[in-house]
């Protein structure tokens, strides 16, 4: 997911007391899981594949990690999926997009996570799409799910994410004439330093960084 | 320097520079020009100071008469960047940081992001803090409704159930400094665990305060419950059925004023709340009078709960509170000393003068903090709103790697326009009041 990491307190070269200073920890994410998936992720999942034939082609990935299903889906397929999981699967329900921005992952730097609800069948499932930096196109799915209006239009805010076709993707939160979006993991925190008692504290971003 | 024309200021030049005099538009040639205008369409912007949008939101109105043809919603005058101020601090402070996000419901945010941290790292809290957890949940839920129903009833121009409902929120609110020391964004809910126990004498002071909190609320509704003026202003408002409310992703006291007994404290259950016996209550009107009257009996329901939860915290007195990890465990516990609350001296006597070992484990708990196992989770509870569910993601390391609120505030509110559009302009107040929205939760 994100690059090695080196040490305990973030420090290189001399500074780090800790002892950890040779410690290297690189990070992988969950792979793909194999059947079975534990309670009714077995059943949605077959469910959805005896609804949508094409699901091997369109699923890149099922992960099953800490009691919860993630599909990994490919954008082309995800309003496709979305209303085959709406309608035959009653998922009414999507909870919003939030967008996650993993620089390291080439090619895949930018994440939307769609948790679902099925309000009739009490079940909780999540979509994934990633996308490259270079090419930050999803397809919206307010025509799916209304309510994603403003999660859309937040993740474009916040991440950049351009969904396609939404009926008006203008930033939410922050001012229209903003430049950058600040939850990247390439914009900084910013913020001023403090000054107290003739003490100055420099902002987050340029603090000590405990990692 | 070239000179500016202001359309709506005269200016002239002096030795200081430009000099601008605001003056009034007449009024004759206003009503002369409005008298000439093709249509009757008016854009009016009612906030985002406006007393009765609930803190700073602005609503962009279309008129025709009376009549509203659009509104729409302008947020963002509040955000504060917590979701990413939280990725540079430990998982530990971040609570500090979410409790602040929707500020009626503080432990509502902590608590739905406490049992995400412990589900990524696969622990649960221990049987107290649950209760625990239950018991100030409860009393938040009241305190909650206690101001969406005193605004609320301000909004529409009833003036008393404002005062007697911030009457009984102080008495919440004196609980929540009972129990933790602050009366808001307390951080008292910490991944693990909660931050202490409950002092001496506080289980006889939650009773006592039920049962006024009890009598009281009985006196309250009659002010509003059947009040012919408060009907007529609050019956068919705002009406948004179930199609439209799943539709746009309503959860809370809106989607079950359309009859829906969905409530995830029911349908799944979290903090032990299996435990407890209490009803979900509906309406089937969907209109601001259902929702008024759905907050109000779920206060009877918060109470019920909290004196099962002071039951089941007489039971358990002793047991601990924080999880016995101490690789986890917030090593300080808070005390009451004579400049008032801070860590507890036992504590710091330890660390100071007893165990080394004891203060390497506190300075490295509390400025590095503990690593996160690598993953992502999603979870919901049941906020006074609807459902405020955490996405957290970790990348293995001491810090969040991205956290995500999904704020029941935020999505409830896009149904402004479902609700309002072709009602009268008074009508929004009424409605908007009975989506609840806090401005600190929209916008984070």
């Amino acid at each position: 997911m994100s690059e090695n990491e080196r040490g305990s307190f973030g420090i290189h070269g001399t500074g780090d007391t800790s002892g950890y200073g040779g410690l290297v920890r690189s990070q992988v994410s969950p792979g793909s899981t194999e059947r079975p998936f534990g309670g009714y992720f077995d059943q949605v999942t077959d469910d959805l594949e005896r609804a949508y034939p094409d699901f091997a082609d369109a699923i890149e990935r099922v992960v099953v990690d800490r009691g919860e299903l993630t599909l990994h889906i490919k954008r082309e397929r995800l309003v496709e999926v979305s209303l085959i999981l709406r309608d035959r699967l009653k998922f009414e329900n999507c909870l919003g997009v939030s967008g996650v921005h993993y620089p390291a992952d080439t090619n895949r730097e930018l994440h939307a996570v769609y948790p679902l609800l099925s309000m009739t069948n009490n079940q909780r499932i999540r979509l994934e799409v990633s996308v490259p930096d270079s090419d930050p196109h999803i397809p919206s799915l307010v025509e799916v799910w209304a309510g994603n209006n403003w999660n859309e239009r937040e993740t474009f805010d916040m991440f950049g994410i351009i969904f396609d076709g939404h009926p008006g993707l203008t930033r939410i939160l922050m001012p229209d004439d903003w430049q950058g979006h600040p939850q990247r993991k390439d914009y900084a925190l910013g913020g001023i330093p403090v000054e107290y008692k003739g003490a100055t504290t420099p902002p987050p971003n340029e603090r000590r960084s405990y990692k | 320097m070239s000179t500016y024309v202001d359309p709506y200021a005269s200016s002239r030049e002096t030795t200081e520079g430009t000099v601008f005099s605001v003056t009034g538009g007449d009024w004759d040639s206003l009503v002369t020009e409005i008298g000439q205008a093709k249509e009757e369409r008016v854009v009016v912007n009612m906030g985002p100071q406006h007393p009765s949008t609930h803190g700073v939101l602005r609503l962009v109105l279309e008129l025709e008469g009376e009549t509203v043809t659009e509104v729409r919603c302008g947020i963002g005058y509040l955000h504060t960047g917590i979701e990413k101020n939280t990725e540079y601090r430990s998982w530990t402070q971040g609570v500090t940081f979410v409790t602040r996000m929707d500020y009626l419901s503080p432990i509502f945010n902590e608590t739905a992001y406490c049992l995400g941290v412990e589900k990524l790292l696969g622990i649960e809290a221990p049987e107290r803090a649950n209760q625990i957890r239950v018991m100030m949940m409860e009393f938040n839920r009241i305190s909650s409704h206690m101001v969406a129903l005193g605004t609320g009833a301000l909004e529409l121009g009833a003036l008393s159930p404002m005062i007697f409902c911030f009457r009984e929120r102080e008495r919440v609110l004196d609980i929540f400094e009972l129990v933790s020391g602050l009366r808001m964004n307390m951080a008292y809910v910490r991944p693990g665990g909660v931050a202490q126990d409950l002092p001496k004498g506080a289980i006889a002071k939650i009773r006592e305060t039920v049962a006024e909190l009890r009598k009281n609320f009985k006196d309250n509704e009659k002010l509003l419950v059947g009040n012919s003026i408060w009907m007529k202003r609050t019956e068919g408002i705002g009406y948004l059925d179930l199609a439209g409310a799943t539709t746009l992703g309503i959860t809370g006291p809106v989607l079950r004023s359309t009859g829906l007994p969905w409530d995830l404290r029911k349908m799944a259950p979290y903090c032990g709340y299996e435990q407890y016996d209490f009803d979900v209550v509906t309406a089937d009107t969907c209109d601001v009078y259902g929702r008024f009257l759905i907050r109000i009996a779920e206060l009877e329901q918060s109470l019920r709960i909290i004196e099962q939860a002071c039951d089941k915290l007489e039971k358990s007195e002793g047991q601990p509170v924080m999880v016995a990890d101490k690789k986890i465990a917030w090593p300080s516990q808070l005390a009451v000393g004579n400049d008032g609350m801070g860590n507890s001296l036992d504590h710091i006597r330890e660390i100071m003068g007893e165990s080394m070992e004891a203060l390497i484990h506190h300075f490295k708990l509390v400025t590095e903090g503990f690593q996160v196992p690598a993953g992502q989770v999603y979870v919901a509870i049941e906020s006074p709103r609807g459902e405020l569910g955490v996405h957290l993601v970790s990348d293995g390391g001491t810090r969040p790697y991205r956290v995500h609120f999904r704020e029941p505030s935020f999505n409830n509110l896009q149904s402004t326009s479902a609700m309002c559009e072709g009602s009268m302009v008074a009508d929004i107040i009424g409605a908007v009041a009975s989506i609840d929205p806090v401005m600190g939760g929209v916008d984070r």
